[in-house]
């Protein structure tokens, strides 16, 4: 684990300005590399953001990186392009199980039966829940295993020449600071170009969906979507540089914080890592794998919120 | 008879002009109190009726006049989030006349016209269907194609704002896509829905028929022109995804039983449909149905699907209003559906058969079938 601390924070309110008063007091005053790759196509409107960072900036531009891969190789962006494809009908099939899963175990809590009987149930739920999260987890890893010992792509020209650039960019940097976005795009192009692995030994900075691909699990979530309802799903493995954690930002637009039921399953659910919802102005500090601090929520598995909790 | 409060308090006070000015001063039309509406006219004439779609009531009803003044008035109960479309009759001379109501500013355009709109209690417009100047707007254009099937065709066409070439987009094919545009505020809700990351960028294509009674009545041509001409053709001019998953028919009354019956003609290849206040009349014995000879080959379609229902689609989301003479049909047809595997939605609302109803049913209905980014991206 990275002795170098990983600190990750909530929504970046005034554009990066709490990134930015961590990085102070980290004592970073030299250049930092920049990830926004999940903007995307707007990647490189970071002027804002380089402003509340405050410091000389480097963006490594990852998404404009991989569509210049996409254009100069084309066997591997076909082949690319097939595995984004089967995860994507992967997930659907997934949410689909997710939805039976949900639905009975509704159905089995308005059964007038003995409430001990109904509490066993609902462990059997979080438990088919578990099973199914765990299930797709593995055969994620097993897709993105099996296509990088497929196409090797640390050996593949193009990306050997990206990724020698980023490494001598985030060489000369002091940290690495990752912003949110798009998390699967973010998530895909860290690792086309193995930066978590180019960045080995430099503090990082991460907020939103940026600290969502250093945890162990991506998980997706949101109590209002305009469909009605959609149970959090786990989208994939991270880096795991900060274990244990399942990390939810913006919580005041997307969890439903009075929903103690709700709450404790999700929490039951993630056991043992825990459940933080990560809104503006707070922050999780690792620093060779374990919680140094925090000052965030967490979600409880009785359905409690812990206010400020401070960390293990 | 019920009556109002506010009727109620007008009949009891005095009868002078200055108190019937202050009633109209002092209240918005129609009027709704909790669960009841009151209609109000005022003038002079022989009778004055109240118009309207509401399936169940009776679609005329007269107003009563307030004894002593011009003042007409109905009451009767509209249960909360109802949404109403309506005219008045006014009879003068023995000749009657339909009228907007001219104490409501709410109106409802359709290719007929316009309807007075009343709201129930606790509907509101939803403001996802306004402009807003924070959603960049899409390009629409017009394009002409030669079809096989119907000859030379037009079809518009909407790109969404950040549209590129070398992005894949699904797409999305609107049965009477002109009138979606023009009644239902498509182009808005399209801009606003991906601006918000609720539905993804998708290329919509807005179709409009010159005969659709007979088109759209589960005619075989017209499934052909969808699946051989049109989307063969966009998926040529367009970055388009060429999947099931992909590919999306919508429409609503007729155009929901064309959007269903192509489906049904070519299984697998629309992935998704949006079924609004589908005509998919049906017998249970014989053939004839009591809605005339434009549905016979509709009856005959869903006889047909009915008796060997099978999975046409992944998803399918349908929804009706209440008010509706069509909401038997489509409660009909939901089970059907769902029995043949395919994730199916039902939706019914308190409104009628009209563009507003299928406009506000936009919302659920496309980010069900095309969910956004929303719950990918975290900013």
């Amino acid at each position: 684990m990275s002795p170098a601390p990983v600190i990750l924070l909530g929504p970046q309110q005034a554009g990066g300005g709490h990134a930015g008063a961590v990085l102070r007091e980290l004592g970073v005053t030299g250049p930092v590399a920049l990830v926004t790759a999940g903007w995307q196509e707007r990647e490189a409107d970071d002027a804002a953001l380089i402003a509340a960072l405050g410091l000389p900036v480097v963006n490594l531009r990852l998404h404009a990186r991989s569509e210049a891969v996409f254009a100069g190789d084309a066997p591997l962006t076909q082949a690319y392009k097939a595995r984004q494809e089967l995860l994507r009908h992967l997930q659907g099939f997934y949410r689909v199980r997710l939805d039976y899963i949900d639905d009975a175990a509704r159905a089995i809590s308005v059964r007038h039966v003995e409430p001990e009987l109904l509490e066993q149930e609902w462990q059997v739920s979080v438990d088919l829940f578990r099973q199914i999260d765990s299930d797709h987890l593995e055969r994620c890893r097993k897709i993105h295993a099996e296509f990088e010992d497929r196409w090797r792509l640390g050996e593949r020209a193009i990306i050997a020449r990206h990724r020698s650039e980023i490494a001598a960019v985030i060489g000369a940097s002091a940290a690495v600071v990752i912003a949110g976005g798009h998390v699967a795009s973010l998530l895909n192009r860290m690792k086309l170009f193995d930066v978590v692995g180019l960045a080995a030994g430099k503090p990082m900075v991460a907020w939103s969906a940026g600290a969502m691909v250093l945890t162990e699990r991506i998980v997706l979530f949101h109590d209002y979507p305009p469909y009605g309802k959609a149970i959090a799903q786990v989208l994939d493995a991270g880096f795991g540089l900060a274990p244990g954690l399942v990390v939810l930002p913006d919580p005041l637009r997307r969890i439903r914080m009075d929903d103690t039921l709700g709450i404790a399953r999700f929490a039951q659910r993630m056991a043992p890592s825990t459940c933080v919802a990560m809104g503006q102005g707070t922050q999780v500090v690792f620093e060779h794998g374990r919680i140094l601090r925090a000052s965030v929520d967490r979600l409880t598995t009785s359905g409690e919120v812990d206010r400020s909790w401070a960390g293990p | 008879m019920t009556i109002g409060r506010a009727i109620v308090e007008l009949a009891a006070g005095p009868k002078t002009k200055e108190a019937v000015d202050a009633f109209f001063a002092g209240n918005s039309f129609p009027i709704v109190d909790g669960p009841r509406i009151t209609f109000v006219w005022r003038g002079e004439a022989e009778a004055v009726h109240l118009k309207h779609w509401v399936f169940g009531l009776p679609s005329s009803q007269r107003l009563a006049r307030v004894d002593g003044t011009d003042v007409w008035h109905l009451t009767f109960e509209l249960p909360p989030e109802s949404r109403v479309e309506y005219k008045l009759e006014v009879v003068r001379g023995g000749h009657g006349e339909w009228i907007q109501d001219p104490l409501n500013p709410n109106l409802a355009r359709d290719p007929f016209g316009a309807n007075s709109v009343a709201h129930g209690a606790s509907y509101q417009v939803p403001e996802w269907i306004r402009p807003d100047p924070t959603a960049p707007a899409g390009r629409m254009d017009e394009i002409f194609f030669d079809s096989a099937v119907f000859g030379r065709r037009s079809v518009g066409i909407y790109l969404p704002a950040r549209f590129r070439r070398t992005r894949r987009y699904p797409l999305l094919v609107v049965h009477d896509g002109h009138d979606y545009l023009r009644y239902a505020s498509l182009g808005t809700v399209l801009d606003n829905l991906i601006a918000r990351l609720e539905i993804p960028d998708m290329v919509v294509a807005l179709t409009s028929s010159p005969d659709r009674l007979n088109e759209y009545a589960s005619n075989e041509r017209h499934g052909r022109f969808l699946t051989e001409d049109l989307v063969p053709h966009l998926e040529r001019l367009f970055p388009v995804e060429p999947q099931p998953q992909a590919r999306c028919l919508m429409g609503a009354s007729f155009g929901a039983v064309a959007s269903l019956s192509a489906a049904w003609q070519r299984p697998g290849f629309f992935g998704r449909l949006l079924l609004e206040s589908g005509s998919f009349a049906f017998t249970d014995i014989g053939d004839r149905n009591h809605r005339g000879p434009l549905f016979d080959p509709i009856v005959a379609f869903i006889n047909q699907f009915r008796a060997n229902p099978m999975a046409v689609a992944e998803r399918v989301f349908v929804t009706c209003g209440m008010y509706e003479s069509l909401i038997y049909e489509n409660r009909s047809l939901v089970p059907m559906l769902q029995s043949t595997g395919m994730d199916v939605r039902y939706v019914e609302v308190r409104d009628g058969h009209n563009w507003e109803n299928w406009r506000d049913r936009l919302r659920e209905g496309l980010s069900w079938l095309f969910p956004g980014p929303l719950l990918l991206v975290y900013e």
